[in-house]
């Protein structure tokens, strides 16, 4: 009888888990043919030879590899180190790095804001971060390039100040790519860091006050150790989209001022040369998979203990 | 001294976070100011007047790139809400089995892969279908759309699935319902504010969509977002501003909407 009731429980679980399967499945084969499935053949195409007009010949080649890191000079063959690549990964790092900081210096003072209004004010907060989020990143983009083109608000309000006598040149500069990644991404970096600040328990902060630490201590000892998760969370959420960033250099960098993903986009235009476009997309993802690793091994770790 | 002093203050938080707002919404105000100018200058102020609303409602690319966009989105969003609220169903309240953790993992994946990566390899698989079937129609956007809107759409419907309880389902088995009537007359009805959520989220994220449609699109195939990117390269004239300000107010209110409904299952818990 009860082995029988155990037979039952078995089977019953083994349909629930096969039921769940079938459930999971449309999600599954969408996402795998139409997001994670493509990635593959981007890994194969980065190991063939490029067509003559885009696209890709059916042959073996390690030339899309090759090409990531050395050129060779169409005439006597000399191989040297890709220096334009290796300048735009280089640039690409550093602006999302850049990006990442700044968004965290006016991030954690804006989520920490938030955190300490009265309970019931602090979604209306959240909501006014969250707008700009939910707006469209070209809007977004193309508002920061009224803001500091030659005739616009800043330089206009500069001159009539008298501080400046000709507008500054702000647009088509890293300058104008940074402050837009830094506008377009502060949001993903409030968001995580405001739900560790909420959990802070504020009984630890009057602790060290009544141990006589200042402010500055206080902050940088107490506060900032016990939301290390959330300052990691925001910095990964804010640095992948930044260092794979498309359309705010394109916008705001002009066309000169090249990141990783506009490299990208050129092999498969005006470049045609497909299998480097492979992988150079391959790469990028391979620095994002680091990203992310680190950032799993170091948010299971921390936080909880004051002691970082 | 002491009176004033309270444990929450740091100094120069409050200002840092009043000049983050202010810079938040400073260039999209702008934006909206100038979507009203009666000149031809986007810098330059001379007077309020409607003629770019009535320039962009006239300009008939405009228009026909809004309808596909507005097609594209909401067949998309649908797609994407359906199969995400399976997905839920099927990754949450449960002790964990083998391939939990595999499905978790692959409905997230879209968030965590670059787009401009997901964008090539999309265009590299689309273009060797268009010419083995030769369908070049919306199909190819509706279905990367789709694909990359399910972890947009699962997270609120998880959410929401995470916070009932499985009381009632089993209630309702216990009263001789089959498994379909306790999902049609139990389940549905308690988690639709979740899927409602769901879909307004991958509305918005189909509808932002840049990077992925540029590269996916053929030609004739603009959404309105690309449209926009395409007119950036010229002279913009206020036109531009009046388009982004309507895009913008869309934007508003659905996540106006999408605020409300996730905010409300809190309020019934307490």
């Amino acid at each position: 009888m009860s082995v029988d009731a155990a037979e039952l429980n078995e089977k019953l679980h083994r349909k629930d888990i096969r039921d769940r399967w079938f459930l999971s499945a449309p999600a599954l084969i969408l996402i795998g043919v139409a997001s994670v499935g493509p990635l593959l053949i981007v890994l194969l195409y980065s190991f063939l030879a490029p067509g003559n007009y885009g696209d890709v010949k059916w042959a073996f080649s390690t030339d899309g590899w090759f090409n990531v890191f050395f050129s060779r000079d169409i005439f006597d063959d000399t191989v040297s180190l890709a220096d334009a690549h290796f300048t735009i990964f280089w640039r690409s790092i550093r602006l999302a790095l850049a990006t990442t900081v700044l968004c965290l210096i006016f991030g954690f003072p804006t989520a920490y804001f938030i955190a300490t209004r009265p309970p019931q004010n602090r979604s209306i907060w959240l909501f006014l971060i969250t707008i700009p989020f939910w707006t469209n990143m070209l809007i977004r983009a193309f508002a920061i390039q009224e803001v500091i083109r030659g005739e616009g608000l800043i330089n206009t309000l500069l001159i009539k100040l008298g501080i400046i006598q000709a507008p500054i040149q702000m647009l088509f500069t890293d300058f104008a790519i940074l402050l837009g990644m830094t506008y377009v991404h502060l949001p993903l970096m409030v968001l995580p860091l405001y739900a560790s600040l909420e959990k802070l328990d504020f009984r630890l902060i009057e602790a060290a006050y009544d141990l006589y630490a200042s402010r500055f201590n206080v902050l940088m000892k107490v506060i900032v150790p016990l939301v290390k998760p959330g300052i990691i969370a925001g910095s990964i959420l804010v640095f992948i989209p930044a260092l794979s960033s498309y359309v705010i250099p394109r916008v705001l960098g002009g066309g000169k001022n090249l990141m990783i993903g506009n490299l990208i986009e050129l092999q498969f235009g005006q470049g045609r040369n497909w299998p480097l476009g492979a992988a150079l997309s391959v790469t990028l993802v391979v620095i994002v998979l680091f990203a992310m690793l680190y950032y799993v091994r170091n948010a299971g770790k921390s936080g909880g203990s004051a002691h970082g | 001294m002491a009176k004033n002093f309270s444990i929450r203050r740091q100094p120069g938080f409050a200002t840092l976070a009043m000049f983050s707002f202010f810079v938040l919404y400073l260039p999209i105000a702008t934006l909206v100011v100038y979507a009203f100018n009666s000149g031809t200058s986007i810098a330059t102020w001379e007077g309020f007047s409607l003629r770019w609303f009535q320039s962009a409602w006239q300009n008939q690319q405009v228009i026909e790139a809004s309808i596909r966009s507005l097609q594209i989105a909401s067949i998309a969003a649908v797609i994407a809400t359906a199969c995400a609220t399976l997905a839920a169903l099927a990754t949450t309240r449960t002790a964990p089995y083998r391939g939990l953790t595999f499905k978790y993992s692959m409905v997230n994946m879209p968030l965590l892969v670059p787009e401009i990566v997901t964008a090539v390899a999309l265009l590299i698989l689309f273009s060797r279908i268009k010419v083995w079937t030769g369908y070049s129609g919306l199909g190819y956007l509706i279905l990367a759309h789709s694909a990359f809107c399910v972890p947009f759409a699962y997270l609120p419907i998880r959410a929401r699935l995470e916070s009932m309880d499985l009381s009632l389902e089993r209630a309702a088995a216990d009263l001789y319902a089959n498994a379909f009537q306790t999902f049609r007359y139990v389940t549905l009805p308690l988690l639709w504010p979740g899927i409602l959520a769901g879909l307004m989220l991958a509305f918005v994220i189909s509808l932002d969509d840049v990077v992925i449609t540029e590269f996916v699109k053929s030609g004739g195939q603009d959404t309105l977002p690309t449209y926009m990117l395409g007119q950036l390269r010229r002279v913009v004239t206020p036109e531009m501003n009046a388009i982004s300000t309507v895009f913008l107010m869309l934007s508003l209110a659905i996540v106006t909407v999408f605020f409300f409904l996730s905010r409300n299952p809190q309020k019934d818990d307490r």
